[in-house]
């Protein structure tokens, strides 16, 4: 299992290669949404992986960080005429403080604080979202401008596509490289065994912090990019039950395993679309996945299909 | 009375062999309760520099709590821990393994989401970059260093006998060798003072001959030891001073041939397990 997932290079190569070839199968502008949501998802379920599947930390509130990207470029690009790129930064910067400012008192504490306050996290934003009419439109959501950059405006499926594509294969390039790193090893350590973590040296408060911010800073980047692509962004983007699908997408697709997150983002978010019936119930859908994953295979998807191909170089 | 149970008396009498290095840990006076049960009371001791310092007693005496107090696990009720001329009482973990600080577990603490080599090159954190930056675009300083530590790991498994499992996953790996792989840990560490919670515990006998080994190399190389082990024949052939607990306080110390000859700790420990 180690030996499939870990060669860095075959799986980042392997993931370029679909990304490229994919659009000549996609029929339509429906098909290249569908990949382009699942994109904006993937990048989420990377950065929440680092926390969850690597650190074993819990969030919540990680649509909230969406959310909060989301509408700082709303608004700062739209209302007040940001170029759309400070917008996105200022919104990253924004989320990363309120990150920091949460985790801190927190991720001292042992136990399931932080699953409890990144909950009142993703309240709050959504709440905020649907009353501050003046500034986010309330329960009816927004409309966003463009992206533009260097004078190009970023527009139609297509585009957006290599956009998505790109920022995605970047995202799981980071991560992989982060989880093979001192760093990496430290977060992976906190999971294993804070208190033999900390009597190597490592702090473990901080690498939580720290990576608990990272994870966020990636959901608003994500929040940001797919308000400009959808042109309209709602409340519904940041509430508690779209931090649960996040967290589905990650426990589903294999916890600490980078590539998984992506599987994991990329199945949840076709199904929805295959299975139509099912609209009225998605959230229990959704509830039902994640049970059965936990209970039949808790590793995840992808570790449990790599762990049936005979390993060759096993020690 | 015995004047061996009088630690001052105890300390002076003994018949030094070897010139003692100067003091590296100091414990003053430390305590610690649980619930109004004491685990440590009023205990002082000091362990010199380049010495195999070993600490005995029953089980419950408080030896474990003992390494939870120096090594900044637990914090004290009372008292001071003094290491390397600082006081470092109440401060973290972490900042004492900064200072030259690692131990092992009696229980396993074993980060069983990784590979062995892993476990031990976590141990190398304080001598890599763990900084977010280098670590994302993979800085090529960092790849090198890196590269080393593995080797540096790789090596320190060879030391203690783990070579076969370079590759393993911590968790497929048997008892014996995860206990061995807790010292490649701390070693990786390179630390001025090494605390080891029952090394041989649940070892078998050729096992702890290699424990036993091992840790005269590791002190040969200028590590100090303060060492926690029921196995007597290993504590009594290898340490240079032994501290004997009982209840949480201190029943005797001396050199191994004094403390064996301690009437109290003959009854209190050694007339257990003869
Ligand atoms: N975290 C804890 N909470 C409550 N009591 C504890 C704790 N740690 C140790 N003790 C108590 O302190 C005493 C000493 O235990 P310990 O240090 O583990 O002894 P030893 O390692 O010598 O066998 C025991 O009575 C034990 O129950
Ligand atoms: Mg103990």
């Amino acid at each position: 299992m180690q030996n499939i997932l870990h060669g860095r290079l075959t799986g980042l190569l392997a993931m370029g290669a679909i990304i490229a070839v994919l659009p000549a199968f996609l029929p339509n502008n429906f098909y290249l949404d569908v990949a382009i949501l699942a994109g904006f998802n993937a990048v989420v379920c990377v950065g929440l992986n680092l926390l969850i599947g690597y650190a074993g930390q819990i969030s919540l509130g990680h649509a909230g960080f969406f959310g909060i990207g989301a509408y700082a470029s709303g608004v700062l690009a739209g209302t007040y005429g940001w170029p759309p790129v400070l917008a996105l930064l200022a919104g990253a910067v924004f989320v990363g403080l309120l990150a920091f400012v949460v985790a801190k008192p927190i991720l001292r504490l042992k136990g399931h604080y932080l699953a409890m306050a990144t909950l009142g996290i993703g309240i709050i934003v959504s709440i905020v979202l649907r009353t501050e009419s003046g500034l986010t439109g309330g329960p009816d959501g927004m409309t966003v401008e463009p992206f533009r950059i260097f004078g190009v405006e970023l527009y139609g499926e297509r585009v957006w596509y290599w956009v998505v594509g790109a920022l995605l294969f970047a995202v799981v390039w980071l991560s992989l490289n982060l989880i093979d790193s001192p760093m990496g090893r430290a977060l992976r350590a906190v999971h294993g065994s804070e208190v033999a973590a900390e009597v190597v040296g490592v702090d473990t408060a901080r690498f939580k912090v720290l990576v608990f911010v990272l994870s966020a800073v990636f959901a608003s980047v994500a929040g940001s990019l797919f308000a400009h692509y959808a042109g309209l962004i709602t409340p519904a983007k940041a509430d508690f039950f779209k931090s649960i699908e996040l967290v589905t997408m990650v426990v589903f697709g294999g916890m600490a395993s980078t590539f998984g997150a992506v599987v994991g983002a990329v199945v949840l978010t076709l199904l929805p679309q295959l299975l139509t019936m099912f609209q009225d119930y998605q959230q229990i859908v959704l509830g039902a996945i994640l049970m059965a994953t936990m209970v039949f295979m808790p590793k995840g998807l992808l570790p449990t299909l790599a762990a049936l191909i005979p390993a060759r170089r096993r020690a | 009375m015995n004047m061996l149970t009088d630690p001052e008396l105890a300390a002076d009498a003994a018949p030094l062999n070897r010139r003692a290095g100067p003091a590296l840990l100091r414990v003053e006076h430390l305590s610690r309760e649980f619930g109004g049960v004491l685990a440590i009371g009023d205990l002082s001791f000091t362990v010199a520099a380049g010495d195999i310092h070993s600490i005995i007693g029953p089980n419950g005496a408080g030896k474990t709590t003992l390494f939870n107090l120096v090594t900044g696990v637990y914090k004290p009720s009372g008292g001071r821990v003094l290491f390397d001329g600082a006081d470092v009482s109440g401060q973290a973990p972490y900042r004492l393994a900064a200072r030259g600080m690692s131990r092992t577990f009696q229980n396993l603490q074993i980060f069983f989401n990784m590979t062995a080599l892993e476990n031990v090159m976590v141990g190398r954190h304080l001598h890599l970059d763990t900084r977010l930056l280098p670590a994302l675009f993979r800085f090529p300083s960092l790849k090198r260093r890196d590269s080393e530590a593995r080797d540096r790991a790789a090596e320190l498994m060879g030391a203690v006998g783990l070579s076969k499992y370079l590759d393993a996953d911590a968790a497929s790996m048997p008892y014996g060798a995860l206990k061995r792989l807790e010292i490649a840990r701390a070693l990786a560490a390179e630390p001025k003072l090494l605390l080891l919670d029952e090394p041989a515990a649940g070892l078998n006998a050729t096992e702890s001959r290699e424990i036993d080994e091992v840790i005269k190399t590791v002190a040969a190389d200028g590590v100090t030891i303060v060492l926690v082990e029921h196995d007597m024949k290993m504590v009594m052939g290898i340490s240079h001073r032994i501290t004997a607990l009982n209840h949480g306080r201190k029943l005797a110390e001396g050199t191994p041939a004094e403390v064996a000859a301690n009437p109290e700790v003959v009854a209190a420990y050694l007339g257990a397990a003869p």
